[in-house]
């Protein structure tokens, strides 16, 4: 532990708090409260892990002389459950006891511990499960074959004999057994198996198990777990910003005098933007938060608005309006759709409209940082961790090893953390820079208020679709021609060439250019204007707008060729079974056709959508409730997911329940405005989370597969938008073409 | 000076008598399970109970608290309530990112020391201020459930 020795005690501590968050939570887990007794011979002394016997067989797991079993997690926990995932991985392969394992976040290091789908490291697109599904498990496989090696060594029996179940290793003919701790020492000094052969999906007795609880949960219901704004370091000042009121503003002047007279404010730092990434602003920097705040607002400061950004969103909105009319860069071409649609005497239009959306984290952004003769250490919950890595080393212009990276537990994310410029840790990095320039050393803690969170741009870009579509006389579908309009989120970051080929940004098309349906001539086009609101992913990516436009026009469809919406999807998804599997089983369990129990005076009605997205499947059902006013309630939501061998059936019942209670915040309320450039909503007060009240009852079914696993943290959440504006259409009549929903239903 | 007691232990401030009690528990005495969430008691997140009742600290001035007797996520386990409340969440695995589950925690045990039978009306009325942007209300309102079963068993 260089680094605690270079920062001192009260710094080890911290270090030891944060990397022991589920070791404690074992402990007390362990005491009887949550995780059941758990009394392995040599598990309470957190000392008897001396170095000698520690058995660390490759970069995911390490075993102690005390019988914990520490899984390294390369991915961030940001509550989407990967630690509790990745560590059900290692333990089945290692016949472990579920008690005895505990997690730890990985260093950043792209060497050790890149996303294998991505080559950096990095935690998104719901990939933590499907690109560790075998590296994890051999990770543990491998552990558990040297200490079947090291037991048949001790005992002199043939390792083919030895048996290992629930962390006990034992050897029936001769009665000898050992735990793992007992066994870590001599393990260590096996070799290293080059090839591991994996178990049969037959034999998994944690992967599908409900006896898997979180690992996280103790430590997030006693206050103990470590969140960013939670961290602590010797000396921390924190920094709370001004950001100008428009994008691509800069500062004029500022007046520190008022905020400088604040007893406690230590320090006023103005700080250079870095154009297309991070803005220019002034940081307050005082050992308390509320201080810091209390500076901030104190701050007189002139802001040079020449080259900000002014447009409303009206008339960004026409904009978009006036570019649809026009061909777009094909995405997507089958057939001939232009000609289809020409020879059609049944034609059906429609324009879908997108705002801007805020990721709403509950933990607002914000990142520490410690400077120190040329070397960076920054702590915080980061998705895109060794490419925030490459980019403070670059910002700094330092070699990347002397970025170190911290990682702790993320307070929500919704893909905000994965910012490809890395905004707002370079942000924080600047003010430290800022703050060293003028002497100060001690480390930086860069808090946003929910303000600057939800005012800081980098939101779901906002779009607008149009979609053309023909029938044929039977009441097929035979043309469809859909144009997008959006801010490529991907133009001008890192990932430029990977994800745009041919001017096309796969994540403004996602979901639309792959329309499952047998339409015989398809076409997609794009067009992405480029302004300059920060756009980056939110939860579900392209699908966000493309599953709305998609499942509602072919709803829409099915109205114009007088069939039921579902069994018209079903007859088009003859060549898509996992679609089809989940589609059926939703419409099963919800009780697709039966009629809904009527309520005096109340309209109610029941909607479909099926979407794929992140290699998952899912399709929901939604029961609504419209009073005479045209308030309505979302009563309940039936969804099946199609994810592939289901490794935590209850994390993925909770993802999907997440991810449509999330989706249904956006749905019925939040959009991002601009008024001449200056964003309207900057609190939970008119950017509205979805509340306890709102929540529809869920139900959650899993459709059993033998498939590789596949995401889901995001794949909850496109259908349900496309899901309840057509159950809206089914009781009212009314269709919804522009989200939010808000009031548009009681006009 | 305002004089305070937090999860039974006396404590000084001696700063701005205005400043959020929010900043005190977190800032002054690391007590961070307490979180900040919007500032404008629009969250939950920072849901500490005063004499048993559940409050806002990001709004309430630590001169408000003077005297008073306040409680903290840290110390929730002591009080039978809360004790049932904790292990409900556990058993449900209720949490996500964790967040704003400190509050959730600290309003739901205040529910269930005044309600021991809550309905989903109840639970709605007591927590509709406890925003959980993960949505975890399908198990918060299981395990408030729960809790009440425990508690009266």
């Amino acid at each position: 532990m260089a680094i605690s020795d270079r920062l001192g005690s009260d710094h080890a501590a911290v270090s030891s708090r944060i990397a022991n968050v589920s070791r404690r939570q074992f402990l007390q887990g362990a005491s009887g409260l949550a995780l059941g007794l758990y009394l392995g011979p040599a598990f309470a002394d957190e000392s008897t892990g001396a170095a000698a016997s520690v058995f660390e067989p490759n970069a995911f797991v390490r075993i102690g002389g005390d019988n914990v079993v520490t899984v390294v997690s390369k991915h961030l926990e940001m509550g989407q459950g990967t630690f509790t995932g990745l560590a059900t991985l290692v333990a089945e392969e290692l016949d472990a006891d579920w008690a005895q394992v505990v997690v730890e976040a990985a260093p950043a290091d792209a060497k050790r511990y890149a996303n294998l789908l991505f080559g950096i490291q990095g935690t998104g697109g719901s990939t933590a499960m499907a690109n560790s599904w075998e590296q994890m498990r051999k990770a543990g496989a491998a552990a558990r074959a040297m200490l079947v090696a090291a037991a048949a060594s001790e005992w002199k029996v043939p390792a083919a004999q030895i048996h290992v179940e629930h962390g006990i290793v034992s050897h029936a003919a001769s009665k000898h057994q050992a735990t793992f701790g007992q066994l870590a020492a001599k393990a260590a000094q096996q070799a290293v198996p080059t090839d591991v052969k994996l178990k049969d999906p037959k034999q998994f007795k944690l992967i599908g198990s409900v006896k898997t609880p979180r690992k996280d949960s103790a430590a997030k219901t006693n206050g103990s777990a470590m969140f960013t704004q939670d961290l602590r370091l010797p000396n921390m000042l924190v920094a709370v910003v001004a950001h100008p009121p428009r994008f691509g503003g800069t500062v004029k002047s500022v007046d520190m005098a008022k905020a400088k007279a604040i007893a406690g404010v230590v320090d006023i730092v103005q700080f250079a933007g870095k154009p297309g990434v991070f803005p220019a602003g002034v940081a307050v920097l005082a050992k308390n938060t509320w201080i810091a705040k209390q500076g901030r607002d104190a701050l007189v400061i002139e802001w040079d608005d020449s080259q900000a950004f002014k447009l409303s969103s009206e008339e960004i909105f026409t904009q978009f309006r006036e570019l649809a009319k026009k061909p777009g860069l094909p995405a997507h071409s089958s057939g001939d759709a232009a000609k289809a649609l020409t020879a059609s005497n049944k034609l059906i239009e429609a324009e879908y409209e997108f705002p801007y959306l805020a990721h709403g984290a509950m933990e607002p952004m914000n990142c520490a940082v410690q400077l120190s003769a040329g070397k960076c250490e920054i702590w915080h919950g980061e998705q895109l961790h060794t490419a925030d890595q490459g980019a403070v080393a670059g910002f700094l212009g330092i070699p990347l090893e002397n970025v170190t990276l911290n990682q702790l537990y993320a307070g929500g994310s919704f893909g905000r953390r994965a910012n490809p410029k890395a905004d707002f840790v370079l942000e924080a990095v600047a003010i430290a820079k800022a703050a060293g320039d003028k002497g100060i050393k001690a480390p930086i803690k860069m808090v946003w208020t929910r303000e600057e969170d939800t005012r800081g741009g980098y939101y779901r870009p906002a779009n607008l679709h149009t979609v053309r579509a023909a029938l044929d006389a039977s009441g097929k579908p035979i043309a469809w021609q859909q144009r997008i309009v959006g801010q490529s989120l991907i133009k001008g970051s890192p990932f430029e060439s990977a994800l745009i080929k041919n001017g096309i940004d796969a994540t403004s098309v996602e979901g639309a250019d792959n329309l499952p349906y047998a339409i015989p001539n398809l076409q997609v086009e794009l067009h992405s204007p480029e302004l300059a609101v920060p756009v980056q992913w939110w939860r579900s990516v392209g699908h966000t707008h493309t599953a709305f436009s998609t499942e509602s026009m072919i709803d829409e469809l099915a109205t114009a060729a007088g069939k039921d919406p579902y069994q018209f999807r079903r007859e088009l998804l003859a060549k898509h079974p996992r679609h089809r599997g989940v589609l059926e089983m939703a419409a099963v369990k919800s009780g697709w056709g039966t009629p809904l129990a009527a309520k005096a005076g109340v309209k109610r009605g029941r909607g479909i959508a099926v979407h794929e997205s992140f290699n998952s499947f899912v399709a929901e059902v939604v029961e609504v409730s419209v009073q005479k006013d045209g308030t309505f309630k979302v009563d309940r939501v039936v969804c099946a997911v199609d994810c592939g061998v289901a490794i935590n059936p209850d994390v993925i019942k909770a993802q999907m329940e997440g991810g449509i209670g999330y989706g249904l915040a956006a749905t019925l309320y939040s959009e991002i405005t601009l008024k001449d450039g200056v964003v309207q909503e900057s609190n939970f007060d008119r950017y509205r989370p979805l509340r306890i009240n709102e929540m529809p009852l869920i139900q959650v079914h899993i459709v059993p597969s033998a498939e590789k696993p596949t995401g889901v943290g995001e794949p909850g959440t496109p259908p349900i938008a496309p899901a309840l504006v057509n159950a809206l259409f089914a009781a009212t009549g009314k269709r919804i073409r522009k989200l939010p929903i808000g009031t548009q239903l009681q006009a | 000076m305002i004089e305070l007691n937090i999860n039974g232990t006396p404590r000084k401030h001696e700063g701005d008598p205005t400043m959020p009690l929010l900043w005190f528990i977190r800032d002054e005495l690391n007590l961070t399970g307490t979180k900040f969430g919007c500032g404008i008691a629009q969250c939950g997140a920072c849901t500490v109970h005063l004499e048993g009742q559940p409050i806002r600290a990001c709004v309430t001035p630590v001169a408000a608290a003077a005297g008073r007797k306040i409680t903290t996520i840290e110390a929730v386990h002591e009080d039978k309530a809360g004790l049932a409340i904790q292990s409900a969440w556990r058993k449900l695995d209720v949490v996500q990112c964790g967040y704003c589950q400190s509050g959730q925690i600290m309003s739901a045990t205040a529910l269930l020391k005044s309600n021991h039978k809550p309905t989903d009306a109840d639970i709605d009325a007591a927590m509709a201020g406890n925003a959980c942007r993960c949505v975890t209300y399908v198990r918060i309102r299981a395990a408030i459930h729960e809790a009440a079963k425990t508690l009266a068993a």
